[in-house]
C-alpha cells in the first residue's frame, strides 16, 4: 500500500516518530528543530545555520516546487536530516529542475515523511529542542535513543568550522529577482568584507545588488588581515550552533569593534554581544520561521522577519556595555538587534536578507550602506 | 498608539439581505466589528435590513435600525444618531457603496462624520478601474491592459487596445455580476451592452483577458503606523476564467517557491499602501502565467471580504475584529492574539494543515439556467474544510457539501463507476464517447468539474492533458488527485483486508476515505465499516488551528479532525452540549439557521453548559471560534459527527437548529447510541411522514387539504382525480420545495411522478388538494411539553402556492380574524404537545375564506428551528431560539417568564430577495419551489410603510409618484390573469390617483377602459413597436405589474419578467403583491421615518 520504506525517528527522551524514509538511505543525527516556514525548504536545507541539526518543518506538504538551481543559500544541503509530514508526488513550477527527493540522495542527506510531525513540533516546544535519530534500519527504539544521547550536545561545538570557507574568495552575484529582472544592481564602488561563519548566499547577493565589492573570508582569519584589506565595512555572517563555541571568533570581533564599520547578522550578532562582554543562553526551541515580529524601538515599527536561531543575546547582560537595544522580539521580548554609534555598528538577531521570508528587514543593508557610503 | 478618544459614537453599515456574492460572512465580519468596538468602550449604531443576522441582535449594538441601506435612510439615521464615524468596510460592496453615496452627497460633511477604516480617496482608487491601473503603475506593478467605457462606441476605441479575448466587467457590482468574456467581434456587442446595463453606473472595464493563469489571493492588514501583515495567502484551484467565489481554493499556496511567494508578497504590501487603506484588511487578487511566472495585479477591495472570512476561519486571525480595532486607532502589536495570548496581532499566521474551499451551487432550483462556470459568480454558499494534506481536506470538503457525495467520488454516485470506465478503456467507441463528455466538462466548467477530474484520471488521461482541457488547474493538483485514486486503487485491491490492517486503514483514512465510501468500495454498509474501523482503534484525532504551527500553545479549541499520533482534545469538568450546525449556505438552508445555531450556543453557555459547535461553512458566525466555547470545523455526516461524539462524550446532541442537515441525521445518530436532546427522533418522524402525522391531525380534529400518498403514477392520478385539480405534489422528506409543484393536469402530472422517480426512489410522492387563493401563515412556537409560547402568527402576503420561504409576510397577522388568530393557537398548541415537541416547531397553515367564513387548514408542521425564527425574534423582541435552547436543557417556559404572546405595537414585513439576475434565461415567476437567497426587514407604525421599507430594504426601487420625478419614466405597465382582474381595478385607480400613467396589453387595457380607468394600449412582443419590452428597454416604464396565467409559462411574460430584471424595474407577479405595493407607494412621498429595534422592543415592553 506504501511504496516506501520504514524508518523513524527517536528522540534523546525515547520518544518515537514511525514514518517512512526518503532521500538517502541510512541514519542521520542532529539536534531536532523545528521550523514555521511556508514556503521556502530549499532555501532552509541549504542554509548553514541548520548545520548538525535535523529540521523539522510544521508545514505538512513540502517538496511541491521541487528545487531548482538559485534557490540555494549553500553549495550544498546542510542539514543532518529532515523530516515533514508529506513529500509532494510531484514537483510543480516553473523553474523545478528536480524533486526534493533526488536532491536529497544527490547530497547523501536522509528525510523522514510521513509522521506527526505536529505532535513532534509540541514535544519541542514543551519540552526544548532535544537530539535525535532518524534511522531507515529498523533499529529498536531503545538502541536508537541511545544512539541520539550519544549525540555530542550542541553547547560548546564549533560547527563554524564545519561550514566556513577555507580560503578567502569573491563573490559577484547580486540578487536574482523572480519572476522578473528586478532591478539593475548598483556599480561597484565599496568593498565590504563578509566573515564566513556559515554565510547565507543571499547576504552576499544583498551587498553586491548595492554596489559591493565582496570578499568572503574564513571564518578564523585573522582582524589585522582583514584590516589590511582596507574594508569599507565588515558584515559578521550568519553560522550554526552556540556562539560560545567560538572563542576565536569572539576575539576576532573584539579586535574589530571600531577599527571599521560592522553590522552583524544572527550568529554575528551574538559574537558581537559576545565580544563586549555580554552573555548568550540556548533557547528552549529558539525561533526557526517567517513570521517572527521584531519591533524597532526606535521607530516603533513592526518587521515581520526570517529567523533561524537556537541562542540568544541576554539583554541585562548588555546593561553597561557601550551598546543599546534597538529592537526586540514581540512574542517574547528577546533582543532582536542592537546598536553603537561608539563603536560604530548595529547587529541583528534576524535575517535581513530573508531567503526564505519576509523582505520587511531588506533595509537593514541599506542602512549599512548609509553608513558605509555617505550621502 | 492607544485608542482614539475623540470619538465616542460609532455607525456601522452592514451589507443587507443574502444574495449570491454577497453572504454570511458580513454577518460574522459585522458580529465581530461590533463586539470589538463596544469591548473598548465605544457606542455602536448599527444598520442592516437583514433581520436573520447575529450583528442586528439588540445586544450586539447600542442602537440597531433594521431599515434599509440605502443613502436616504442611512442619512435619516445619521441625522437622528450623529455618529462621530463611519466604518464602512465591514458590510461588504453594498456599505462601501453607500458610503460614497454619503460621501459624493456631501451627507457625510453636513452630519460632520468621519470614515474609518478605509477614506473615500481609497476606496475610489481601488474601486475605479482607471484610478486603479494608474495607482499600480505608480508602483511599478502590471495589471491586465484595460480601460473603461461608458458606451459601446468607447468600448470600440478600447478593444484595438486590449485586443481579443477580452474580460468585460461591470464596475460598482458584487460577485463580479455581468462579468462577461469576448472572444472577437462577433459576440463583442452583445457583452458590452449586458455589462453596461448591469453596471450601476453605466460603466464597464474591458479587460486583457488572463484566462488560464495561476490565480492567488493575499489577505493583508495595516495599522496606522504602516505596519503590514500577510494574514492568508490562498491559491484558487481553479484558473483565471473562473470567479474565485466559484473555484475551488486552497490555503495556503501550494505552488510558489519562497521567491515567487515573497514577490507576490511585496506587492500586496506595495498596493495597500499606495490605494491608502490606513487601517483595516484588503483582498488583493493575482495572477500568475503558469510557464513564465509573470505577475499581475488583478484587484483589491478595500475590506473585509468573503475571502477574508475565509482566511480568519482557515488561520485563527479575526481580520474583522483586528479591523474594528486598528479602525479606532490601535496598532497591530497592541492587539493580543486571543489564541496564543501571549503573542501580539502584529506577525503573519502560518498552518500547518491546509485548507480547502468548494462552493456549493443549486443551479437545480433554476430550470433554465445553464450550468457554467465563469467570470459571475454563481454559487450560494461554500463549505471549509481542513486536513493534514490537500488530499484529505478535499474529501472531507466535498463530503460537506450537502449534494450526496461522499468524497473525490467512489461513494455510488459517480456518473461512471470504477467498472464503467475500466471496461470502456477496451472499446474505443464507448471510451471516445465518454472522453468527449469528460472533456467537455472540463474545458466549458461546471459544476461537477471536480468529478469529472476523477473520471478523466481514472480513463487515464495524462496530467497534461487534463491541465489543457482545464485551462490550467495546476499539475500538481492533479497529481494529489491521482494519488486519491491511487489509494482507491488500494483499497479495492486489498478488499476487506483493509479493515483488518490497522496501518493500511488508517492511510487510507488519513487520505480522506470517508466510511462511506469505504463500504462502496468494499460493498458494505457505513455502519460495517465503522463497526470493523473501531474495533482495530482506527479513529481520528483532532488538531488545533492555532495560528502558530504550534509554535506557542493554544488557548482555544479550534479543532479539526485527521488521522495521526496525537490528539489535542482536553477533558473538561463541565455538562458539554454539541451543537450541530447546517452546513454550506444553499436555496432554503441559510444564515437563518446559523442564527438559530448561534442562539441555541449563546442561551446554554447562559445556563452553565460547555458548547461545542459542529460545521463546516466558514462564511458563519456559528464557526468564529468566539461563539461556541469548542469548535469542531468538519463535516456533518453521521460518521464525523459520531467520531467527534465519541472524543467528546457530551450529555446529547442538539440537531434542531440547523435546518434539515442535522434533522437528518437526528435518527441515524439516535440509532448508533447518541442522545438526542430536546424532540425525539420519533417525534420528528411523526411531522415528516405523512401518515402518520395524516393520523395525529384526525385525533386532534385539525382539518388538512384533503391529500394522499402515491407511490406509483396510476395510484397518484387516482389520488388527483379523487381530489380534484389543482394539486400540489413533492417528494416527502424535503426542504425548501425541492422539487414540489402545482398540477393543473392529468398529463402534467404523469409527467411529475416520472421526474420524481428519479429524484427521490425511496420516498413515496405526497399529493395533496391545493388551496386556491388561499392566505398562508407561518407560526413559530417553542413547547416545553406542557405548555406552548407562540413565537409569532406570520400572514403571508402572496397566496397559496408561492414557497413560504419566497413569501413576503407580515407580523402581526393583517387580514386575519381574532378568531382564526385563536384557532391557530389553538391547533399549534395541541399539535406541539402530541407531536411531543421540546423546542421549536414550525407550522404552516392555509386560510381560506367563503362567505366571510374563515377555514383554517394545515398544511405541515415541523418541529425544528425555521426560516422564520430570526424574523419572527427581531419583529417581537423575544429571542425564540434562545427560549427552545433553554427548554431543550430542561427549563419550563413559565420559569423562563413566557406565557403571555408579545403582542407588538409595530407592524414588520419580511421581503425576499431573488437572484434572478445572475441567471439569465431563467424565468423570475414564483412558485412552491423556494429560490430566494435571502431576506429583508421593513419595521414600522403601519402595514404600508413597513412594507415599503421592506421593498426599499430588497433593492425594489418602487416609483415616486410623478410629482417627485426628473425624470418621464412613470409609466406602469399592467398585465394580469383574467381571475386577478377585478382586484386589479383598484390597483389600477390608485396608481391614476397618484399620478401614474397606466400601460396594459390587450386584454386587460381592454378591461380598464371599460371599467373607466383610463389607460394606453401597448404591444406584446410580437405585436410590433411600442411593445412592452422596448419600452422596458428604454426606461419609460416603472413598475410591472405582471401576474401570470394559469399554469401556462407564456413566452411573452417571461420576456417581460426578464425585462425586468435585467433592467432592475420593479416588479410583483402576484395580485396580493400589487395591492401592498401600490398601497406603500402611496407613502413614498411623505418621507420614512427610521427607528431602532431597541426602542421599538421597549415600547413593546
Amino acid at each position: 500500500m506504501n511504496k516506501r520504506n520504514k524508518a523513524r525517528l527517536v528522540l534523546e527522551d525515547g520518544s518515537v516518530y514511525d514514518g517512512y524514509y526518503f532521500g538517502s538511505k541510512g541514519t542521520a543525527r542532529g539536534e531536532v528543530v523545528f521550523n514555521t516556514s511556508m514556503t521556502g525548504y530549499q532555501e532552509i536545507i541549504t542554509d548553514p545555520s541548520y548545520r548538525g541539526q535535523i529540521v523539522t518543518m510544521t508545514y505538512p506538504l513540502i517538496g511541491n516546487t521541487g528545487v531548482n538551481p538559485q534557490d540555494i543559500e549553500s553549495s550544498r544541503v546542510q542539514v543532518s536530516g529532515f523530516v515533514i509530514k508529506e513529500l509532494s508526488a510531484i514537483p510543480s513550477s516553473w523553474r523545478q529542475t528536480a524533486d526534493l527527493e533526488s536532491y536529497l540522495v544527490e547530497h547523501g542527506v536522509t528525510g523522514l515523511v510521513g509522521i506527526d510531525t505536529r505532535a513532534l513540533v509540541r514535544r519541542l516546544r514543551n519540552r526544548g529542542v532535544m537530539r535525535g535519530v532518524i534511522s531507515s534500519d529498523a533499529k529498536a527504539p531503545e538502541e536508537l535513543t541511545h544512539l541520539a544521547r550519544s549525540i555530542e550536545a550542541f553547547d560548546n561545538l564549533d560547527l563554524v568550522a564545519d561550514v566556513t570557507t577555507d580560503v578567502p574568495y569573491f563573490w559577484n552575484e547580486p540578487i536574482r529577482r523572480v519572476p522578473g529582472p528586478g532591478p539593475q544592481a548598483k556599480p561597484i564602488d565599496k568593498t565590504v568584507l563578509v566573515y564566513d561563519f556559515g554565510v547565507k548566499r543571499n547576504i552576499l547577493r544583498e551587498l553586491v545588488q548595492r554596489g559591493c565589492r565582496v570578499e568572503v573570508l574564513p571564518a578564523n582569519i585573522s582582524a589585522q588581515d582583514a584590516l589590511a584589506r582596507k574594508p569599507d565595512g565588515i558584515v559578521l555572517s550568519n553560522g550554526p550552533g552556540d556562539p560560545q563555541a567560538v572563542p576565536y571568533a569572539i576575539e576576532i570581533v573584539k579586535k574589530l569593534l571600531g577599527q571599521a564599520p560592522l553590522m552583524g547578522i544572527c550568529l554575528g550578532h551574538q559574537l558581537l554581544a559576545l565580544a563586549l562582554g555580554g552573555n548568550t543562553y540556548k533557547m528552549k526551541f529558539g525561533h526557526r520561521g517567517g513570521n517572527q515580529p521584531v519591533l524597532d524601538l526606535a521607530t516603533n515599527r513592526v518587521a515581520i522577519t526570517s529567523q533561524n536561531h537556537g541562542y540568544a543575546v541576554d539583554m541585562e547582560s548588555l546593561t553597561g556595555k557601550p551598546v543599546t537595544v534597538s529592537h526586540i522580539n514581540l512574542n517574547d521580548r528577546t533582543v532582536e538587534g542592537m546598536w553603537s554609534e561608539q563603536l560604530d555598528f548595529f547587529s541583528v538577531q534576524y535575517h535581513p536578507e530573508a531567503s526564505p521570508g519576509p523582505h520587511d528587514a531588506g533595509r537593514l543593508f541599506d542602512r549599512f550602506l548609509d553608513r558605509i557610503r555617505p550621502a | 498608539m492607544p485608542r482614539r478618544t475623540d470619538i465616542n459614537k460609532i455607525l456601522i453599515i452592514g451589507s443587507g439581505p443574502i444574495v449570491i456574492g454577497q453572504a454570511c460572512e458580513f454577518d460574522y465580519s459585522g458580529t465581530q466589528g461590533c463586539k470589538a468596538l463596544r469591548e473598548e468602550g465605544y457606542r455602536v449604531v448599527l444598520v442592516n435590513s437583514n433581520p436573520a443576522t447575529i450583528m442586528t441582535d439588540p445586544e450586539f449594538g447600542d442602537r440597531t435600525y433594521v431599515e434599509p441601506i440605502t443613502a436616504e435612510v442611512v442619512e435619516r439615521i445619521i441625522a437622528r444618531e450623529k455618529p462621530d464615524c463611519l466604518l464602512p468596510t465591514l458590510g461588504g460592496q453594498t456599505a462601501l457603496n453607500v458610503t460614497v453615496e454619503l460621501y459624493e452627497s456631501g451627507a457625510l460633511d453636513r452630519h460632520k462624520v468621519e470614515i474609518i477604516g478605509a477614506n473615500f480617496h481609497s476606496i475610489k482608487k481601488a474601486e475605479d478601474r482607471d484610478l486603479f491601473r494608474s495607482a499600480m503603475a505608480n508602483i511599478g506593478l502590471e495589471v491586465p491592459r484595460s480601460g473603461v467605457a461608458v458606451s459601446l462606441k468607447q468600448a470600440i476605441e478600447i478593444i484595438e487596445q486590449v485586443g481579443f479575448p477580452a474580460i468585460i466587467r461591470p464596475s460598482f457590482t458584487l460577485g463580479g455580476e455581468g462579468a462577461g468574456v469576448s472572444h472577437d467581434k462577433r459576440d463583442f456587442r452583445d457583452v458590452v451592452e449586458w455589462g453596461l446595463q448591469r453596471s450601476p453606473r453605466h460603466q464597464i472595464l474591458i479587460e486583457q483577458s488572463v484566462l488560464g493563469w495561476k490565480e492567488y489571493e493575499l489577505e493583508v492588514m495595516r495599522d496606522l503606523r504602516d505596519n503590514v501583515v500577510v494574514i492568508c495567502s490562498i491559491e484558487n484551484l481553479d484558473p483565471m476564467g473562473i470567479h474565485t467565489g466559484d473555484s475551488i481554493t486552497v490555503a495556503p499556496i501550494q505552488t510558489l517557491t519562497d521567491k515567487e511567494y515573497q514577490s507576490m508578497r511585496d506587492a500586496a504590501i506595495a498596493v495597500i499602501r499606495e490605494i491608502g487603506v490606513e487601517t483595516g484588511g484588503s483582498n488583493i487578487q493575482f495572477a500568475v502565467h503558469p510557464e513564465s511566472g509573470k505577475m499581475v495585479v488583478i484587484e483589491m477591495n478595500p475590506r473585509v471580504s468573503r475571502s477574508s472570512a475565509l482566511a480568519s476561519k482557515a488561520t485563527g486571525f479575526p481580520i474583522a475584529k483586528i479591523a474594528a480595532k486598528l479602525a479606532v486607532g490601535f496598532t497591530l502589536d497592541e492587539i493580543p492574539n486571543d489564541i496564543t495570548k501571549e503573542t501580539p496581532a502584529s506577525f503573519e499566521p502560518t498552518i500547518d494543515y491546509c485548507v480547502v474551499k468548494i462552493p456549493r451551487w443549486t443551479f437545480e432550483k433554476f430550470p433554465g439556467a445553464q450550468d457554467k462556470l465563469g467570470t459571475q459568480m454563481k454559487s450560494v454558499g461554500e463549505t471549509m474544510a481542513i486536513g493534514r494534506t490537500f488530499k484529505e481536506a478535499l474529501q472531507k470538503g466535498l463530503r460537506s457539501l450537502e449534494i450526496g457525495r461522499y468524497g473525490f467520488g467512489a461513494d455510488g454516485k459517480d456518473v461512471w463507476n470504477e467498472q464503467t470506465i475500466a471496461a470502456a478503456k477496451d472499446k474505443p467507441e464507448e471510451r471516445e464517447a465518454i472522453e468527449r463528455s469528460i472533456r467537455e466538462h472540463l474545458s466549458a466548467p461546471t459544476s461537477q468539474r471536480c468529478f469529472y477530474l476523477r473520471y478523466a484520471l481514472q480513463l487515464g488521461i495524462p496530467i497534461n492533458t487534463i491541465f489543457e482541457w482545464t485551462g490550467g488547474i495546476d499539475p500538481w493538483f492533479l497529481a494529489n488527485l491521482q494519488q486519491i485514486l491511487e489509494m482507491e486503487r488500494c483499497i479495492r485491491d486489498l478488499g476487506r483486508d483493509v479493515l483488518r490492517d490497522r496501518d493500511d486503514l488508517f492511510r487510507a483514512k488519513a487520505t480522506g476515505f470517508s466510511d462511506q465510501q469505504l463500504g462502496f468500495i468494499l460493498r458494505m454498509s457505513e455502519e460495517e465499516v465503522r463497526q470493523a474501523r473501531e474495533s482495530i482503534g482506527v479513529r481520528p484525532v483532532y488538531k488545533t488551528v492555532d495560528t502558530c504551527g504550534a509554535e506557542f500553545e493554544a488557548f482555544t479549541p479550534y479543532h479539526y479532525s485527521t488521522y495521526e499520533q496525537e490528539t489535542e482534545v482536553r477533558p473538561c469538568e463541565k455538562k458539554k452540549v454539541i451543537i450541530l450546525g447546517s452546513g454550506p449556505n444553499r436555496i432554503g438552508q441559510g444564515i437563518e439557521f446559523d442564527y438559530c445555531c448561534v442562539h441555541c450556543v449563546q442561551a446554554l453557555q447562559q445556563e452553565g453548559f460547555e458548547t461545542i459547535m459542529v460545521n463546516s461553512n466558514p462564511e458563519t458566525v456559528s464557526t468564529d471560534y468566539d461563539t461556541a466555547d469548542r469548535l469542531y470545523f468538519e463535516p456533518l455526516t453521521l460518521e464525523d459527527v459520531l467520531n467527534i461524539y465519541q472524543a467528546e462524550r457530551p450529555l446529547g446532541v442538539i440537531v434542531q437548529f440547523g435546518g434539515q442537515t442535522p434533522l437528518n441525521l437526528a435518527v441515524p445518530l439516535e440509532r448508533a447510541g447518541v442522545r438526542i436532546l430536546g424532540t425525539q427522533p420519533d417525534s420528528i418522524d411523526i411531522s415528516e411522514d405523512r401518515e402518520r402525522f395524516a393520523a395525529l391531525l384526525r385525533e386532534l380534529e385539525i382539518p388538512q387539504p384533503p391529500n394522499g400518498c402515491a407511490r406509483s403514477v396510476p395510484e397518484a392520478l387516482a389520488i388527483a382525480a379523487g381530489l380534484g385539480y389543482p394539486v400540489l405534489v413533492r417528494p416527502s422528506y424535503v426542504l425548501a420545495g425541492r422539487a414540489m409543484e402545482i398540477v393543473f393536469t392529468e398529463d402534467k402530472l404523469r409527467h411529475y411522478m416520472a421526474a420524481a422517480a428519479r429524484i427521490t426512489p425511496d420516498h413515496p410522492v405526497l399529493v395533496d388538494k391545493f388551496l386556491e387563493d388561499a392566505i398562508e401563515v407561518d407560526v413559530d412556537c417553542v413547547c416545553d411539553g406542557r405548555e406552548v409560547y407562540i413565537g409569532g402568527i406570520m400572514e403571508h402576503i402572496e397566496y397559496a402556492g408561492v414557497h413560504s420561504g419566497d413569501s413576503a409576510c407580515v407580523i402581526p397577522p393583517r387580514s386575519l380574524t381574532a378568531e382564526t388568530q385563536d384557532t391557530i393557537k389553538r391547533y399549534t398548541k395541541e399539535m406541539a404537545v402530541r407531536i411531543g415537541v421540546i423546542g421549536l416547531m414550525n407550522v404552516q397553515y392555509a386560510v381560506t375564506r367563503k362567505q366571510g367564513e374563515e377555514k383554517v387548514y394545515v398544511l405541515e408542521a415541523n418541529p425544528r428551528a425555521s426560516r422564520t425564527v430570526p424574523y419572527v425574534s427581531k419583529a417581537t423582541g423575544v429571542a425564540l431560539a434562545k427560549v427552545a435552547a433553554k427548554v431543550i436543557v430542561g427549563r419550563e417556559l413559565k420559569d423562563l417568564g413566557l406565557e403571555q404572546q408579545a403582542e407588538p405595537s409595530h407592524v414588520a414585513v419580511k421581503e425576499v430577495v431573488l437572484p434572478f439576475s445572475k441567471f439569465p434565461g431563467v424565468d423570475t415567476i414564483l412558485g412552491p419551489e423556494m429560490r430566494s437567497t435571502g431576506e429583508v426587514m421593513g419595521i414600522d407604525t403601519s402595514y404600508e410603510l413597513a412594507f415599503l421599507k421592506a421593498q426599499l430594504a430588497a433593492s425594489q426601487n418602487l416609483p415616486k409618484p410623478p410629482e417627485d420625478q426628473r425624470y418621464g419614466d412613470d409609466y406602469v405597465f399592467v398585465s394580469v390573469a383574467d381571475r386577478d382582474k377585478p382586484m386589479i381595478l383598484g390597483i389600477a385607480k390608485t396608481l391614476v390617483n397618484l399620478g401614474f400613467r397606466l400601460v396594459a396589453t390587450d386584454g386587460t387595457n381592454a378591461f380598464l377602459a371599460k371599467n373607466g380607468v383610463s389607460c394606453q394600449r401597448v404591444f406584446k412582443v410580437n405585436e410590433g413597436i411600442p411593445n412592452v419590452v422596448e419600452m422596458m428597454t428604454t426606461h419609460r416604464i416603472s413598475l410591472v405589474i405582471n401576474t401570470p396565467l394559469g399554469a401556462a409559462t407564456h413566452y411573452d411574460e417571461k420576456a417581460i419578467r426578464r425585462a425586468a430584471v435585467e433592467h432592475r424595474i420593479p416588479y410583483v407577479t402576484t395580485i396580493a403583491s400589487a395591492l401592498a405595493t401600490v398601497e406603500g407607494m402611496r407613502f413614498t412621498t411623505r418621507g420614512l421615518s427610521v427607528c431602532s429595534l431597541q426602542e421599538f422592543h421597549a415600547r413593546r415592553r
